[in-house]
Order: C-alpha cells, then sequence, then structure tokens
C-alpha cells in the first residue's frame, strides 16, 4: 500500500518536529510516508457553510492527487484531517457540492470521495497494530505519566470522522501504553483549547487551558501529548509556565523507538 | 431600514443547513459551551430566536464571535441540531458584506514569532473574507 502524506502548512514549518518524527518512525515501522508531490494548505478550517465551494478545492485536490496513487492519503495534523475528512464527506454525499466542485475542477474522471483518509494513529492502530508497535519499542517511556489531550478537530463531529469513540477515545491512550508509559485519563482530553481564539483573545485561551492543564494535573498526568500544531501552541504558551510540557505525539514515538536525533522537542 | 425577518431566517438556514426546528430547548449545546460564558446570546437561544422569528437580533449579537467552531454543541446535541453551523451562517451574513471583516489583519499588533500558520490561517478564515 502507498501511504500518501499530506503535510499542511504547519508541519513544514512551525511543527517540523511533528513531522520529521512521523517521517523517521513511519520508515521504521514499515510505511514509509510518500509526501504529495504538490499541495496546498487545507484552509485550516472546515468550510460549513454548504455554498463555500472555493474554499473546499485545495482539499480536493489533495485528495484526487492520493487517488490518483493508491487512495490512501494520510494526514498527521489534527486540522488537515478534520478538514480533508470532512471535505472528502461532502464529495462522496451531498451531490450539489460534489457536482459544483467538480464543474470547477474539471478532472478526466469526476471525484465523489474514493480516496480514504487516515490519520496517522489510525495507520499504527489498524495497519501495525499496538502489540506489534510494543514489540517494536526498544527505549520504553517508563514511569512516565502521559496525558493524551485529544482537543476538538480530531474527533468531532464523530459521524463524519469516526477515529474513535468521540466522548471516551482510546487511541491514544492505547498509543501511550504501546510505548511503555502510563496513560492518563482526565476528563477536559477532548475539550476545546480556545483555537483561533487565541489571535484575538489571549485571556480566554489562557483560562480554557488553566481549566484543561488544572485538570490533567490533577489527575496525576506529567505531561501532554496532542496531534494538533494549533493545541501544541496554545498549551505551550497558556497556564502556569514551566507545568506540563506538551509534545507532538510523534516525538514520544521516536523517542520510544530510538529513532530520536538531535532536534529539540516542542518545548 | 426594515429587516424582513422571514427572508433573514431564510438566508441563515440556507447557509447554516441544519435543522434548527427540531430544537427543544434543553440547553445542552449552552452547557457544553466553553465559551458559554462568555457569549452575550447562549446558543439555546440563538436557536430559540431563529425558531420564533428573532433572527435580526442575532446579526447583533456577539455570540458568533465568540464561538471557536469545536463542534461540542453539534455532537452533544440530542436532537441532532448544529448550533455551530449556525454561527457560522451568523458569521458569514456579516463578512460577505464588503469592508465588513471582524479581524483585519492591520488591526493585529503583534504576532508571537511561535505562533503556528495553522493558527494564522484559522483565524482570518472565520474573522475576515
Amino acid at each position: 500500500m502507498i501511504y500518501n502524506y499530506y503535510p499542511g502548512c504547519t508541519l513544514s514549518t512551525k511543527a517540523k518536529q511533528l513531522d520529521m518524527a512521523a517521517r523517521r518512525c513511519a520508515e521504521v515501522l514499515g510505511f514509509p510516508l510518500v509526501e504529495l508531490p504538490e499541495w496546498q494548505c487545507c484552509g485550516a478550517v472546515y468550510p460549513m457553510a454548504p455554498d463555500a465551494i472555493a474554499e473546499r478545492l485545495s482539499a480536493v485536490r489533495a485528495l484526487v492527487a492520493a487517488r490518483e496513487n493508491g487512495g490512501v492519503l494520510v494526514t498527521l495534523c489534527s486540522a488537515c484531517y478534520h478538514v480533508i475528512k470532512r471535505v472528502n464527506h461532502d464529495m462522496a454525499t451531498n451531490a450539489e457540492i460534489r457536482q459544483k466542485v467538480n464543474n470547477y475542477l474539471q478532472l478526466e474522471e469526476p471525484y465523489a470521495g474514493e480516496t480514504r483518509v487516515l490519520h496517522y494513529l489510525e495507520v499504527l492502530r489498524d495497519e501495525i497494530g499496538w502489540e506489534k508497535l510494543a514489540q517494536l519499542v526498544s527505549h520504553p517511556l517508563k514511569e512516565r505519566r502521559v496525558g493524551a489531550y485529544y482537543g476538538c478537530l480530531l474527533l468531532r463531529p464523530g459521524a463524519v470522522l469516526a477515529l474513535d469513540d468521540v466522548e471516551s477515545p482510546t487511541v491514544m491512550e492505547a498509543f501511550i501504553k504501546a510505548l511503555g508509559a502510563e496513560p492518563v485519563i482526565y476528563s477536559m482530553r477532548n475539550e476545546c483549547c480556545g483555537g483561533y481564539l487565541a489571535l484575538k483573545d489571549k485571556a480566554q485561551c489562557e483560562k480554557l487551558v488553566s481549566d484543561i492543564k488544572n485538570n490533567a494535573a490533577s489527575c496525576g498526568a506529567q505531561e501532554l501529548v496532542t496531534a494538533c500544531p494549533l493545541c501544541a501552541y496554545n498549551l505551550t504558551a497558556n497556564g502556569a509556565a514551566g507545568s506540563l510540557p506538551t509534545r507532538y505525539f510523534t516525538e514520544l514515538l521516536a523517542e520510544a523507538l530510538g529513532v530520536a536525533e538531535s532536534e529539540g522537542g516542542a518545548e | 431600514m426594515a429587516v424582513d425577518e422571514k427572508q433573514l431566517t431564510e438566508d441563515i438556514l440556507r447557509l447554516a443547513a441544519t435543522d434548527v426546528r427540531r430544537c427543544m430547548q434543553c440547553g445542552r449545546c449552552s452547557a457544553n459551551c466553553p465559551e458559554g460564558f462568555k457569549m452575550d446570546l447562549l446558543p439555546h437561544r440563538v436557536m430559540w430566536d431563529l425558531n420564533s422569528g428573532h433572527a435580526s437580533e442575532l446579526l447583533e449579537a456577539d455570540a458568533p464571535w465568540q464561538c471557536l467552531s469545536c463542534m461540542a454543541c453539534e455532537e452533544r446535541c440530542p436532537r441532532g441540531v448544529s448550533p455551530a453551523r449556525v454561527m457560522e451562517a451568523l458569521r458569514l451574513l456579516q463578512i460577505r458584506q464588503q469592508g465588513n471583516n471582524k479581524l483585519p489583519a492591520e488591526s493585529v499588533e503583534h504576532y508571537p514569532s511561535d505562533m503556528p500558520q495553522q493558527l494564522l490561517v484559522a483565524a482570518f478564515r472565520k474573522y475576515n473574507k
């Protein structure tokens, strides 16, 4: 199987740690990521209005490119996953959006949602498996209590994204466990960090993140992991300084697989 | 200028593409909203106004500009309604009018250097056209 890879705008720049660790680990785990030769920013937010056609085009272009090369598209960033998977669902289920997008793109073969969009975590869970991952861990993250921070984009809406149970997800906890660390479950792991509000109302993000971090810390977490560069930024820039370092899940993966190199963490 | 409430309601519903009439005013959306305590109109009140012919009030509300599009309201609505989509419709009806951007780039004085592109793209897409 070819794992076409869509890095997205932030993974090429501010979230290189998320990207580099993921690529190296994928090689080690036997599913090398093949970056799409050309891709555009997905737009970062899903265009909810059904008449927002232009905003859907970049996602569809990536989906079409993946269709022409095996039909699987892997993403790492929660926002890319959210936007591309939802647009793909629109293309498969909404005839009006499908027609308008296809009229615009003038493809040889119209696109109707054929590509399978996978998050990297799904590949680990469904293609590699936690047991095999655990066997490949050479540097188990012993005695580390790690809280998974899902945020909102990775899980909701559950009916479309279908990555995991939206209210009681397990995928990141199973991942943490496979790496030899102890997953810490806390109630605010799927509540919003404030997202794009950081640009308009930083004080509000400060409050939301403090609540999340306090909740995680009170449940015993010593560090947090996330798949989203925006969550990572908000969780690092807010809340008590130095409390609960936040890292990308792929950084922990690289550490456990012993493929971490000199690059520093996302702290 | 008198607002045609009926036309405005239709415009909002067309852009929102969610069945607001199914709302039973249980308030679960408002209880789940991480921004609820900052909103001048809670999500269930927005649904109520829309269903009772007071759509023009919604264009005055600050609530859509507090919404984070985190989808908690939509996910947890027992009636399958999406207040998040209504908030999006209310934003779009305003920012699609020329000169009505809510967060012009020149109004942002400081961008921390480590702020990810994802955040900037998301914010400018939500508040501007």
